[in-house]
């Protein structure tokens, strides 16, 4: 136990604090707001917002495949643009906007004690051209021909053929440019969150005394910056092949008996292109999600995260990783069979810093002491959902075992298990867990656990079972499942129960909405630190956090972010900003 | 307490799911048999820790749930533990690995004596072509392609003369000899599927994939799309008949070459094979175009 006061390791004040901007009208404070925290919530809302569209996509999608032939409205044509529009929104719109835009603003500058991102400007301009790419996808299902059917994958030849919805109308051309105004705004954003937790922390907080919130959010920025650059260039020369004529991707087609006046492309180099941007893709929405959700664990279980240096070293090792595994999404694409061997063997080793996180936490758990809140169930159904997804991604990323599941419903409950339903609970762990310091006050407990049991329940008795459909060889992307020898009787019946586990799912996500409203008035009042928490954010002067975060002075951090149940101390929770003699005995160098 | 007992209930469900429920694969057809083992050796190893893990989290939110007065204990790091569980990991991943990748060596190397067959997809309909006696594919172009010359086959090429031609109807295979699928797309992506065979493979136009398999079972298998290929992507039906090799050689005296079906002047017999081969594609697309309209 050593004694350490500002002036142990504690480094001067090397520059002085740059003013702020301030806001001088309602305008300048709520609508074209610098502040980060107006941004996270400008960002939270718009994205949820979409992301309501994208849950009702869900619904069709699962009327027709639970009841076929009962709907009339739901034409092949409209399925499609259903589960392509359900997919993109979902994995661009929702999960990235929400995990960076929406948790990376409110926590970067908070958790690292800065008064806000450095680039406030930039980080404005962000949102508003990622809400100006929202609006130009919205406007999709209201041009002609609709939205694009393409699949969320966009595979051309079809993307831009008239055999697909949007194809030869607007829908894919709008496609294209709302994601290409997606990623510019994103790389304003993204530019803010990493040079904000590299140059922008408060005296005292070396990086290896950052929770691990702001590691998964940073180490997925820096990998969304570099990935989001080939799905740009893919948007861009696919732009032109549908609009100017050109063959980026367009070899010699004949369509319907009519020669088409393409030649020379290669369809194989879009996917390898979007892969390379897509498979990162999965652990940008991932690490965040990795990095809240040891936080909410240690936190609610009242005890350090555990092996915090080999934390911090698997969500970097996943990073790198993750640049080196893309193909694996292709091993049934036609392309050279000896990138097989390649790909599957660097799939599988990611899995073993992944396994890594895994252990930690269920290592926290033990002996911890563990308080189950609604933040703390959101964190355990999470490792359920994403321990099952992560393994049945050692069956598709093991190549030849990928051949007969690629493409069946196998993928389709693999994927939504392992990074639609992991990440969204942690998602809800978080809003229930960081509600309090936003609006300060709680949410409603009953509503909360109604929500958490319908939600997690619910979402493992839809996706669990999808597994053994795919299994059977049940293709994913059939809007009619009839005429086919694999689909039994009873594998109709499945398809239907699970729809309506899907439906009640999706209710229970409207009692969460109205939780969220009602409780901004109604709610408990919450103090400035419900959970006794360690962090900075929950240390500021007022809740929720005023214009420049900190008041006068800036915090200095005296040690790390998980001194939970400490020897000796009185307290079970010592909070980063406090200095003396409970050292951190056992905090890593 | 209810925690606890929900997770412990995940896991007994799951599994049990796995073992009693009516879902599970379609009895193989094919050589590949591999693969099956090498899914159910990833069953087991990936049904085993998620046990272990589940089961774990749950005696922990039982034994170390908060009481009155009860305190976490602190510990940061056991570095003994973590390696510890790091090469256990490993080592799990290389039993899943190598068996893996010693199946793909043997996917992807095709036997020698395996007959070519060739598959061309478009929307939304199944065309196949089979080498005549030379053993010998001619070679084609989608270029060529002409309501004439469905497949695009070159006509100056000799190889291709004696081509057998199957337009949007049945394919049929001989029992017990190993195939090499030749895929080619005139259109978009598709891919061709029997779920039976346990092979896939994405078809692209402008190019020539394969995979390769052996027919062990005769009877009738349905031949799916499995590469979203647009609108008529379900419908994309197909039909793959496996034969005794007398019932095969029957049914292949019976088809068409390339150059009997380019020949100019055709007599009764060729209108029957037009007729007969009424295109499942366009029908597909009129029957598009009437739902669509609704």
């Amino acid at each position: 136990m050593v004694d350490i006061t500002p002036a142990d390791g504690i480094p001067p004040a090397e520059v002085a604090e740059m003013e702020l901007y301030h806001p001088h009208s309602w305008w300048t404070k709520y609508v074209f707001s610098q502040d980060a925290k107006v941004i996270a919530i400008q960002y939270s809302a718009t994205a949820t917002g979409i992301g309501l569209v994208a849950l009702v996509l869900s619904w069709l999608m699962r009327l027709q495949l639970g009841f076929p032939g009962t709907f009339d409205f739901i034409t092949p044509e409209a399925y499609y643009q259903f589960i392509t529009m359900h997919g993109m929104i979902m994995v661009i719109y929702l999960l990235t906007a929400l995990f960076l835009g929406g948790f990376g603003n409110y926590l970067i500058p908070l958790m690292v004690g800065a008064r806000d991102m450095v680039f406030p400007y930039v980080n404005m301009l962000s949102y508003w051209i990622y809400l100006l790419a929202v609006l130009v996808l919205v406007s999709s299902f209201f041009a002609p021909g609709g939205p694009t059917g393409a699949g969320w994958t966009l595979y051309p030849p079809q993307a831009i053929m008239s055999g697909t919805p949007g194809g030869q109308d607007w829908g894919i051309i709008l496609m294209l440019s709302s994601l290409i105004l997606f990623i510019i705004g994103f790389t304003m954003g993204g530019l803010n969150y990493v040079v904000t937790v590299l140059q922008g922390r408060t005296r005292g907080m070396t990086l290896m005394r950052l929770p691990l919130t702001v590691w998964g959010i940073f180490t997925a920025t820096v990998m969304a910056l570099l990935a989001f650059p080939a799905l740009f260039v893919a948007c861009v020369m696919m732009l032109f092949d549908r609009a100017l004529g050109t063959s980026f991707f367009m070899p010699a087609i004949s369509e319907m008996g009519e020669q088409l006046q393409h030649g020379g492309g290669s369809p194989i180099l879009f996917q390898h292109l979007f892969w390379f941007f897509g498979h990162p893709e999965v652990y940008i929405v991932a690490l965040p999600a990795f990095g809240i959700v040891s936080d909410l664990i240690s936190t609610h279980a009242r005890k350090n995260i555990f092996g915090y240096r080999m934390m911090v070293w698997a969500i970097v090792g996943i990073g790198a990783l993750s640049f080196v595994v893309w193909a694996h999404h292709m091993y049934v694409s036609g392309m050279h069979p000896y990138f097989g061997f390649f790909f599957a063997t660097t799939t599988l080793i990611i899995a073993i810093p992944t396994a890594i996180k895994v252990y930690n936490w269920v290592l926290t758990l033990w002996r911890g002491d563990i308080h189950l809140t609604i933040p703390m169930l959101f964190a355990l159904a999470f490792i359920v959902t994403f321990v099952n997804g992560g393994l049945t991604g050692l069956f598709l990323g093991n190549v030849v075992v990928d051949v007969p599941l690629s493409d069946t419903m196998f993928v389709v409950a693999h994927f939504h298990m392992v990074m639609g339903v992991a990440p969204i609970l942690v998602v809800f762990g978080a809003i229930y867990h960081w509600y309090p310091k936003v609006t300060g006050r709680m949410l409603n407990e009953t509503l909360g656990r109604f929500h958490f049991w319908a939600t997690f329940l619910g979402a493992y008795l839809i996706f669990f079972p999808m597994h053994y459909l795919g299994l059977m060889g049940v293709p994913r992307r059939y809007n009619e499942l009839t005429d086919m020898t694999v689909m039994t009787e009873s594998a109709h019946h499945l398809n239907s129960f699970i729809s309506i586990m899907a439906f009640i799912v999706g209710f229970a996500q409207i009692v969460f909405l109205f939780n969220l409203i009602w409780s901004i008035r109604h709610g408990r009042e919450a103090g400035g630190n419900p959970w006794r928490a360690t962090t900075l954010e929950w240390q500021t002067p007022q809740t929720p956090p005023a214009h420049g975060n900190f008041g006068k002075d800036l915090p200095i951090v005296y040690r790390w972010a998980y001194d939970y149940s400490v020897p000796g101390a009185k307290e079970d929770f010592i909070p980063q900003n406090v200095p003396g003699s409970f050292g951190p005995s056992k905090e890593p160098a | 307490m209810a925690v606890a007992l929900v997770l412990v209930l995940i896991v007994v469900g799951s599994v049990l799911f796995h073992l009693l429920s009516p879902w599970w694969w379609t009895p193989i057809a094919s050589n590949w048999g591999y693969i099956d083992n090498t899914i159910i050796i990833t069953f087991w190893i990936t049904g085993v820790v998620f046990a272990a893990v589940v089961l774990f989290m749950a005696y922990c939110v039982f034994r170390f749930r908060h009481r009155e007065g009860s305190r976490a204990a602190y510990e940061p790091e056991n570095k003994r533990l973590e390696s510890w569980l790091t090469i256990v990991t490993a080592v799990g991943v290389t039993a899943l690995l190598v068996p893996g990748l010693f199946v793909w060596s043997r996917f992807v190397n095709v036997p020698s004596d395996a007959t070519d067959v060739e598959v061309v997809g478009q929307q939304w309909q199944w065309s196949f072509r089979l080498p005549g006696k030379d053993g010998k594919l001619g070679t084609s172009d989608t270029r060529n392609v002409t309501a004439d010359n469905p497949l695009g086959v070159i006509a100056g090429d000799p190889n291709g003369q004696d081509d057998v031609v199957v337009e949007a109807a049945d394919l049929h295979l001989p029992v017990g000899k190993p195939v090499k699928m030749l895929l080619r797309s005139i259109d978009v992506l598709h891919d061709f599927y029997v779920p039976e065979f346990r092979a896939k493979m994405d078809m692209i136009p402008g190019s020539v994939t394969y995979f390769w398999f052996t027919p062990t079972k005769t009877g009738t298998f349905q031949v799916l799309c499995a590469e979203l290929c647009g609108q008529g992507h379900p419908m994309m039906h197909g039909v793959v008949m496996v034969d005794a090799q007398e019932d095969y050689v029957a049914w292949l005296g019976q088809q068409q070459t390339f150059a009997q079906l380019s020949a100019p002047q055709q007599t009764g017999s060729a209108d029957e094979t037009t007729g007969q081969t009424a295109a499942p594609g366009p029908e597909i697309a009129a029957r598009l175009e009437t739902v669509g309209s609704r």
